[in-house]
């Protein structure tokens, strides 16, 4: 559920493109002019924005905001601002290019949208970027993680509901078996995580728990030696568990010292109009303290606003 | 029409591609019973002496009959269905009825990238799967890599590449051939570049092999089928589409060859038929459509004439 707050009567698009302008105008910016606008605007609605400010201002209202803003509340604001498939293609595109073993932005990204939406995502790379995805992701990983992320990215995963409870148990054996021998990259570990319908996934773990009884998310904490092993965790929690995976990766960045500023943006942008609404309420369940508080404790200026703003806290 | 020269025009109708039902009309329908008999007697092949003296049909020859009556229908029902439909099926039975990794190939690296996500699609509503987790879990080894990943591809289709890149990836492939690649990082980077860069990429990368080494890729590749077959779909679609009609036109091998005839004209009617078939003249030195006259029969070889002519009529 979403936590983006939409005014019930929205300005004209003419209206909002004129006053982001105006924004710009003279010395300095007004951000809060910005915040107040871009912060309370479905993907639909910025789209329209930006259409008619270039039609208008022959100009890119992307670039106008990098020029007139900087680090950490122009990198939300730009983030926020691009359509989703878009800001995906971005984040996928910096995550392969600039990409280390403990990244999984990958992952996060490869998982947790749905199958049409990373197609939408592959998409709008080869627009951005003119090479395909995987192409890139390909290139740039290596040994076991290429091994998992290129599928990963690539899959095409079938969304029904059905669930095959023979197969689930017969796979939730053989990840059991993996799992024990430290086999973690092991082809078929590989081939269930990359090509099950989520559901069939969910119900695999299910048998893993029933005959097993541990987790497997627990299973696969206990080699921390291994550099791979918190992917391919990453990898499970975030097609069965989403929102408890977004929640730890929240609170990480708060609590990490400073603050891990790229991951909360990430989270807050990509959220915001999905399931924020119930990862915020995770967060308050885990921590005894509400998000935006502790946001407002760890952030500040105009990056604090804008965060709050986008998890629904301002008094817009 | 003598009754020796309808023998020999009855025994064309019941062979070859197709049967030919306007002769198998007009004949067997005059026929009095004594030449039926007389047939039945003279066409060995066709019907076998029995020990309790009468001549009984040769059973696989009527299993042969069944499916080549079926070839018209076939041919008809693959036509008319929507492409994703299509492709989808044809999938499926590559992966199922018969492990036929040239078809799962050719169905992965010569359709268009939207084509072949739109046969993702179909796949999930006909199967309840994708086909990436089916191939997965049926195929093993090095073909499963291969396949899952052409199968995965959504290829950039634009018009940009790297000639660098494509230059160190011809050198990458010349060395892994050379070492006759048993390495599996080797392998690797072989599956790599097959499976993820666009066509256009590919055809550079064939071309500064051929400028660095002399040979053609695919001929270089020719030890493993799967990847000639694969730098063929990808780079020249032609040429593979040639090579498989002519063997499927030469009656050589099992019934899948003869259904590649059906396949590869049902499936390329409006996409480069007329480069396959200036290649396969040049191949065998008779067009097309001659070969066709001769081996196939009736409705199913007026209709493969007809979406063979179809580009023509636009000169």
């Amino acid at each position: 559920m979403s936590t983006l707050i939409v005014p019930p009567h929205v300005p004209s698009v003419a209206d909002d493109s004129e006053q982001l302008h105006k924004a710009f105008e003279g010395w300095g910016t007004n951000e809060h002019l910005i915040i107040s606008i871009l912060a309370h605007r479905n993907a639909g609605q910025r789209r329209a924005i930006r259409h008619a400010y270039a039609e208008t201002y022959g100009k890119d209202l992307l670039k106008d905001l990098d020029k007139e803003l900087s680090s950490d509340f122009e990198r939300l604001v730009l983030l926020w601002t691009l359509d989703p498939p878009e800001r995906d293609a971005v984040l996928t595109d910096e995550a392969t290019k600039k990409w280390t073993k403990s990244n999984q932005v990958l992952v996060e990204i490869a998982c947790t949208r749905p199958s049409k939406g990373l197609i939408l995502v592959r998409e709008a790379y080869h627009s951005r970027f003119k090479r395909s995805l995987e192409e890139d992701v390909a290139y740039h990983t290596t040994g076991d993680f290429r091994k998992l992320l290129l599928p990963l990215v690539s899959s095409y995963r079938y969304e029904g509901d059905e669930v095959n409870l023979r197969l689930a148990k017969s796979e939730a054996k053989i990840l059991h078996e993996k799992i024990k021998g430290k086999h973690y990259s092991d082809d078929d570990v590989i081939r269930i995580v990359a090509t099950r319908s989520k559901a069939q996934v969910n119900a695999t773990l299910n048998e893993y728990k029933n005959e097993f009884g541990s987790d497997i998310i627990k299973d696969l904490e206990h080699d921390d030696d291994n550099e791979f092993l918190p992917i391919l965790k990453a990898t499970f929690e975030c097609l069965v568990y989403p929102e408890n995976y977004f929640e730890k990766v929240l609170r990480e960045a708060i609590n990490k010292r400073g603050t891990d500023e790229g991951a909360l943006t990430r989270i807050v942008a990509t959220r915001a109009e999905v399931d924020l609404k119930i990862v915020k309420d995770l967060y308050h369940k885990r921590n005894s303290v509400p998000l935006h508080r502790a946001i407002v404790k760890d952030t500040h200026g105009d990056y604090e606003k804008m965060l709050v703003a986008l998890i629904g806290e301002d008094d817009a | 029409m003598a009754v020796a020269d309808e023998f020999g025009v009855l025994t064309k109708a019941f062979t070859g591609l197709g049967v030919d039902e306007k002769s198998l009309i007009s004949i067997l329908g005059k026929w009095h019973p004594e030449h039926k008999q007389s047939f039945r007697k003279t066409t060995r092949d066709i019907f076998v002496e029995d020990e309790r003296q009468f001549e009984r049909w040769d059973d696989r020859h009527v299993q042969k009959l069944q499916q080549e009556f079926l070839r018209f229908k076939d041919a008809v029902v693959l036509w008319t269905m929507h492409p994703w439909e299509r492709d989808a099926r044809l999938l499926r039975e590559a992966v199922y009825k018969r492990p036929n990794y040239g078809i799962l190939v050719e169905t992965a690296c010569t359709r268009s990238s939207e084509e072949l996500l739109g046969a993702r699609r179909a796949y999930h509503s006909l199967f309840e799967h994708s086909i990436e987790e089916d191939i997965a879990f049926h195929i093993h080894g090095f073909e499963k890599k291969l396949l899952v990943g052409l199968v995965s591809a959504y290829r950039y289709e634009g018009p940009k590449y790297s000639e660098e890149e494509a230059k160190s990836e011809a050198k990458i492939l010349k060395n892994v051939i050379k070492d006759g690649a048993k390495k599996l990082h080797e392998e690797e980077e072989i599956v790599r570049i097959l499976t993820t860069r666009s066509k256009l990429h590919l055809k550079a990368v064939f071309k500064h092999y051929k400028e660095t080494s002399g040979n053609y890729l695919d001929e270089d590749l020719g030890d493993q089928l799967i990847l000639k077959q694969t730098v063929q779909c990808l780079c020249k679609p032609e040429t593979y589409f040639t090579e498989v009609l002519d063997v499927s036109l030469k009656g050589i091998g099992h019934d899948f060859a003869k259904e590649a005839l059906t396949r590869v004209i049902v499936t390329r009617a409006d996409v480069d038929l007329k480069l396959i078939k200036e290649e396969y003249h040049q191949l065998s030195g008779v067009t097309l459509s001659h070969k066709i006259e001769e081996i196939a029969n009736g409705n199913f070889k007026d209709f493969m004439l007809t979406l063979i002519a179809r580009g023509d009529q636009e000169n």
